[in-house]
């Protein structure tokens, strides 16, 4: 399954999986229709009918608050139905197999699927199982995409920035079991930026990470140089029991990011965070509460980004 | 028994050096002449095999059958049927069976079934260590006396490099062939695709060749210190064919098969996230993938095996790593050869050496040639012949194929197990 078989016949969206595959056109419409949305969250009634009678399931398979909860408040803004179940508690744990859930739910008549699974492939596994009246949006699937959270931050660069093509970004830390950064990465290449650099000890890089368009650096310090946007990532406590890492202290000695460190970047660089953040671990407080850093914006702007990823994909019906 | 006359095909037997049109004469289960007709020989059957090539019925040294324990996934009736349709044999059968083939008892119960099956020659391989757990050795001497033809510890790991020295140590002193996966186990750990551009795109768990070139290493050092007989099972990186090059040039009694699908498929060929490519060790890169084609037209690889592991549909149905690896492989493994031969610098003449000659070299076996006197194993296929994988005539009962819906050329006509026609393309046996 390659990234194309998202897109129905006529090009338009039917899931949403990953960035892989999709053009620069089409990201950019998900951003303008955000954008519309934007204003209207911040009005006193903020719903809209686009998918009212429309029944969406959010199937959580790993934790999660907020991609959860933007995405729950992103459904019912557009008047459709939805239900957010956590399976990790459900129907798997007593052996029922991935497709069977999949298969009781579609029973139920829903039209989409909102997927987070700890599996890497798992939501293209659902895409292409389900009934073809139904979208799946992939909420983070394993190590592998969470596209909706790379739309996300496309679209708060954006927002700041306006313009991708001149700008400079650094994707720092856990780059190996980021789902978020092969996203973000790819996103940032699609819309044409100037530069993409990971920033992370080897233990924290996949192999042949160049091969994604970015430039390789293990030193924070000189990786910062003329950088617009800082994207930190978030480091697992496991990390360290796995011996990837030796301690927390000795990483934010070496990629952590300070305020110090942070005038290496340019006088307007930004920094954003895809939460939840381990103040101390990554990024220091001072910074994460900082002037410069766009953290909780970019909570804000994931329910207009799902909300118009939403739309998009059951536009594909010719229903909305 | 029947005698057949096998007639005017074009005779290819690597080990006798025959390569032309002619026919092949049997009697009593066994070659009586090849070429020359003997004196007064009338024959029952008479096959024509003009424009066909006949040759020594093909030797697999990696199959899993399922049975006894997994018959879900496939039975020895239908994969023995898939067997004959695809000219092999003979079949070595890996000990991970349910129960492991750790004692003469389990060897006997699979030889036993086997024989059901009315396919003579299904050959089990003994496991190394008790249960495969890697700790304890198995009663080996047993094992080899109830016929098992080598011992492996299968895709298990043994425990520590000092078991298996012991177990090296105690196979050689019963001249035991030792196969091996080469694989180590930490370093491999959940990996499901090779460690490359594919593994990192997809955030896919992956598998570093260095998992298979250590292992091969390890056990290299191993097989000198304890003159244990050794022989690399399912290679798939460019640089064990490098050291497997070096042993050999050091006289090691070494020798090495790769997966047929190795020699086609590389990381760029996967859908991803499609389980059919889901194989252990992983399609790693165009390189490894061209370094496998030289070293097997060189001859530092010895063999090809299909490493056939049928599965019920549930195993290959989930995301990517949650389903279980491996190809229903006998049934496309005469045309993936013709295909190699025509893509790389290997002949047809060499392709078969790889499935008869020297699988039975490497396991001592008196088969594999058109010797006179020798049992007379045999297949016939048309080399032009084109089909396509589907559900018309496939006899395996795994459908886990990455070349499902492919066109192939090269088709089997007749197999012949021991003097007896076990498959015919016109007629079911």
């Amino acid at each position: 399954m390659t990234g194309n078989s998202q897109l129905n016949s006529e090009g338009k969206l039917k899931h949403f999986l990953t960035i892989e595959g999709l053009g620069k056109e089409l990201l950019v419409e998900i951003l303008d229709l955000a954008e519309s949305f934007v204003g209207m969250t911040d009005q006193r009634i903020k719903k809209i009918p686009l998918l009212r009678g429309k029944s969406i399931v959010n199937l959580f398979f790993e934790n999660s608050t907020r991609t959860r909860t933007t995405f729950e408040l992103a459904a019912k803004r557009l008047s459709a139905d939805v239900l957010s179940m956590s399976i990790a508690t459900s129907s798997t744990s007593k052996g029922e197999s991935l497709l069977d859930t999949i298969r009781n739910l579609e029973a139920m008549y829903v039209d989409m699927f909102v997927v987070r699974h700890g599996i890497s492939g798992a939501a293209h596994f659902i895409a292409q199982h389900v009934s073809p009246h139904i979208s799946v949006i992939n909420a983070g699937d394993g190590q592998h995409a969470h596209p909706t959270q790379a739309m996300l931050d496309m679209f708060t660069i954006r927002q700041c920035k306006h313009d991708f093509a001149p700008l400079r970004v650094a994707v720092v830390g856990d780059i190996l079991h980021s789902r978020v950064a092969r996203s973000n990465i790819q996103a940032l290449n699609t819309l044409g930026v100037a530069e993409v650099r990971v920033i992370a000890p080897k233990t924290l890089l996949p192999v042949q990470v160049e091969t994604m368009g970015v430039t390789v650096l293990h030193n924070l310090t000189d990786g910062l140089k003329d950088i617009d946007v800082i994207i930190m990532l978030r480091l697992q406590k496991e990390r360290m029991t796995s011996a990837l890492l030796p301690s927390e202290s000795e990483y934010f000695k070496c990629f952590g990011l300070t305020e110090e460190r942070l005038k290496i970047a340019k006088p307007d660089a930004i920094v954003m965070h895809p939460g939840p953040i381990n103040r101390g671990v990554e990024i220091d407080s001072k910074v994460a509460d900082g002037p410069q850093s766009l953290i909780l914006k970019q909570v804000s702007n994931g329910i207009a980004i799902r909300m118009a990823i939403m739309a998009m994909a059951m536009q594909k019906q010719g229903s909305v | 028994m029947q005698r057949i006359h096998i007639k005017d095909g074009r005779v290819i037997d690597p080990k006798n050096k025959i390569d032309r049109i002619g026919s092949v004469y049997i009697e009593n289960g066994k070659i009586v002449s090849v070429i020359f007709k003997p004196v007064g020989y009338v024959p029952d059957i008479v096959i024509e095999a003009q424009n066909q090539i006949i040759c020594p019925g093909f030797i697999d040294l990696s199959t899993r059958l399922r049975e006894p324990g997994q018959s879900r996934k496939a039975t020895f009736a239908s994969e023995t049927a898939a067997a004959a349709k695809a000219g092999v044999t003979t079949m070595c059968l890996q000990p991970d069976t349910s129960p492991v083939i750790d004692t003469p008892a389990i060897a006997e119960l699979v030889k036993e079934m086997a024989a059901k099956s009315g396919y003579q020659q299904i050959l089990p391989i003994g496991a190394l260590t008790q249960k495969l757990g890697g700790a304890e050795l198995s009663t080996m001497l047993a094992l080899k006396q109830a016929g098992c033809v080598a011992v492996s510890n299968a895709n298990q790991p043994v425990k520590n490099l000092l078991v298996l020295r012991r177990a090296m140590e105690y196979a050689a002193s019963h001249d035991l062939l030792l196969i091996c996966r080469p694989n180590d186990f930490w370093l491999s750990s959940n990996g499901c695709v090779h460690e490359g551009r594919l593994s990192t795109r997809y955030g896919l768990p992956s598998v570093p060749e260095a998992a298979e070139t250590i292992a091969l290493d390890q056990s290299l050092e191993l097989a000198e210190l304890t003159g244990c007989r050794i022989h690399f099972g399912q290679i798939s990186a460019r640089r064990s064919v490098i050291k497997l090059q070096q042993a050999k040039k050091y006289g090691l009694a070494v020798s090495s098969d790769v997966a047929i699908h190795q020699f086609h498929l590389t990381e760029d060929d996967i859908t991803p996230f499609d389980s059919a490519y889901h194989v252990q060790p992983p399609f790693r890169s165009q390189r490894d993938r061209e370094a496998l084609r030289e070293g097997l037209a060189n001859g530092i690889i010895d063999c090809i095996c299909s490493d056939h592991q049928p599965h019920d549909v549930d195993a290959k149905l989930g995301a990517f790593p949650e389903t279980e690896p491996g190809v229903s492989a006998l049934e496309t493994l005469l045309p993936l050869m013709l295909k190699l031969a025509e893509e790389s610098r290997m002949t047809i003449n060499q392709g078969i050496a790889s499935l008869t000659e020297h699988p039975a070299r490497v396991l001592g076996l008196e088969r594999g040639a058109l010797t006179p006197g020798c049992p007379a194993d045999i297949c016939i296929f048309n080399p032009h012949k084109e089909w396509k994988v589907n559900a018309s005539g496939w006899r395996s009962q795994g459908i886990n194929t990455p070349f499902w819906e492919t066109v192939f050329k090269g088709q089997v006509t007749y197999t012949v197990q021991s003097g007896k026609i076990i498959y015919s393309q016109d007629r079911a046996f």
